[in-house]
Order: structure tokens, then C-alpha cells, then sequence
């Protein structure tokens, strides 16, 4: 935990972790610092924020697993009427 | 034109997300959303012999949602609309929350968002549809679904770095496919 340079794909793997608010402060600072001297981590991490902006739309939804498999169960049974 | 075939089997698999994302930003019930998209499975089965493979199966079946959502809107409207009687207090005398039923909704979106927000689920609907699905799986349990990391571990039966490294890769295409359709 001493060392404050990451490789870019320790970085990666902390932004991706800072997208689900899953980064610890620490990890944050060593997120920052690396930013500070790698264009290519920058870009992968402003598209990586831009993505979770987009996804967190409230409009965007799935289905949850219940409702998924009370689907698939009527479904079944409707296709085995049919064969 | 390559001719499309028509397999059941994958409906649910491949369009469930879809259609109710499309569905959920036309009723905005979870509930009900979920009632029409299952009617449209089964109303897509019983007429598969009239699937011409003209178009993709999702589109078929998106033009029998469509149906679906409009006879909703009809049914509710019938039993409810004659039933009520709507009064406003326009008059004079009028008494009541006049003035705050006047003022402006904060909170009201413009049609303009809405129509926006609608194509952006579809936008990341069709962007997940491309990912190998393991990917998309996991995608959509974590980041759509919020579930726990661990509690997707279990369920798939992967380690949390395995997890990240899924989650990397779906994130990168993701956004490479966000950014050509989307921006």
C-alpha cells in the first residue's frame, strides 16, 4: 500500500471499481495522481464516467431476476401447449 | 436480404430487456410493463406462421407490443374515463390549491426529455445486445440491476477479480458502442 505510481491497468481497475462507488480513498488519491501524467488512462477513465452517467439514467431499466423467471415460466408452458 | 428465422426458444433470453424497457417508458409500471411484455411473448408465438421473416424477430415483436401498450391505454381509458367525473374550480369562486395546481412542475420533464431518455434505453439495450453475453449478463446485474459484486460471484460462480475483468471489458465496449450511436 506504499507505493503511489500504478501500472494503467491497476488504474483501470480502480476507476472501473470508482464507477460503482467501490473505491476506497486511498485508491482514489493513487486514481488522481496517476491521471495526472497518463492521457490514455484520462480518456479511458472520462468515457468510462460519461458510460455510468448514461446508464444511471432513471429511464433505463431492466428486468429484475423474479420478474424474469415468472416470464419464462408462463412462456414455457404456453410453448409446450403449442408443440 | 438474408431471410430471418423465428426461434422461440431465445425470446426471453435475447428481447425480455428490451421490450421492457421499451414497454417501462411507455406505462411506467413495472407490473403492468411486465403483463404486456409477457401477452406479447405469447401473442408472438400463437401467430409465429404469420412471421413473414421480412424483418428482424425483434422488430416483429416490437410492432406486436405495440399493439399491446395501445389496447392497455384503451382498456384503462374505457372503464375509468366514463366513470369520472373531472371538475376544474376556473370560476370566480373558486376555492382549493389554485395556485399551486398554476405553478409550473420543477419536476415535470419536457417532452423533449422523455423522448431522449426513451431512445438512450434503447441506445443501451442495442449496445448490450452486442456484447458476447456473459458480458452483457454481468453488466446488466451490476450496473442496471445493483447488485452486490459478491452476490453476483456466487451466482455465476467467479472470483471478484474475474468479476472486474468482465466488467472492464464490458465497459469498454460499451462505450465504444455508446459513443458511435450515441454522441
Amino acid at each position: 500500500m506504499t507505493k503511489i505510481k500504478l501500472e494503467c491497468h491497476e488504474a483501470n481497475h480502480i476507476c472501473d471499481k470508482n464507477q460503482y462507488k467501490e473505491a476506497n480513498f486511498w485508491e482514489k488519491v493513487k486514481l488522481t495522481v496517476h491521471l495526472i501524467y497518463c492521457r490514455a488512462c484520462r480518456k479511458y477513465t472520462s468515457r468510462n464516467t460519461k458510460l455510468t452517467k448514461l446508464v444511471n439514467n432513471p429511464k433505463v431499466d431492466a428486468m429484475d431476476r423474479s420478474a424474469k423467471e415468472e416470464l419464462n415460466a408462463a412462456f414455457e408452458k404456453e410453448l409446450a401447449k403449442q408443440q | 436480404m438474408p431471410k430471418h428465422v423465428i426461434d422461440p426458444n431465445q425470446w426471453i433470453n435475447l428481447y425480455s430487456d428490451y421490450l421492457f424497457n421499451y414497454t417501462i417508458t411507455r406505462v411506467n409500471d413495472r407490473e403492468v410493463a411486465k403483463d404486456l411484455v409477457q401477452d406479447t411473448f405469447v401473442a408472438g408465438l400463437k401467430s409465429m406462421k404469420n412471421f413473414k421473416g421480412e424483418a428482424s424477430e425483434r422488430t416483429w415483436l416490437i410492432s406486436i407490443l405495440k399493439r399491446k401498450i395501445i389496447d392497455y391505454y384503451r382498456k384503462i381509458n374505457s372503464n375509468k374515463g366514463k366513470a369520472e367525473v373531472r371538475m376544474s374550480y376556473s370560476g370566480d369562486e373558486s376555492e382549493g390549491d389554485w395556485l399551486e395546481e398554476r405553478v409550473a412542475d420543477p419536476f415535470d420533464k419536457t417532452a423533449e426529455d422523455t423522448i431522449e431518455n426513451t431512445e438512450l434505453g434503447m441506445a443501451i439495450h442495442d449496445c448490450l445486445g452486442k456484447l458476447p453475453e456473459k458480458q452483457a449478463k454481468v453488466f446488466k446485474m451490476k450496473t442496471l440491476l445493483n447488485f452486490e459484486t459478491e452476490a453476483i460471484c456466487n451466482e455465476l460462480d467467479i472470483t471478484a477479480s474475474n468479476l472486474w475483468v468482465i466488467i472492464h471489458r464490458a465497459r469498454t465496449a460499451m462505450a465504444a458502442c455508446m459513443e458511435k450511436n450515441w454522441f
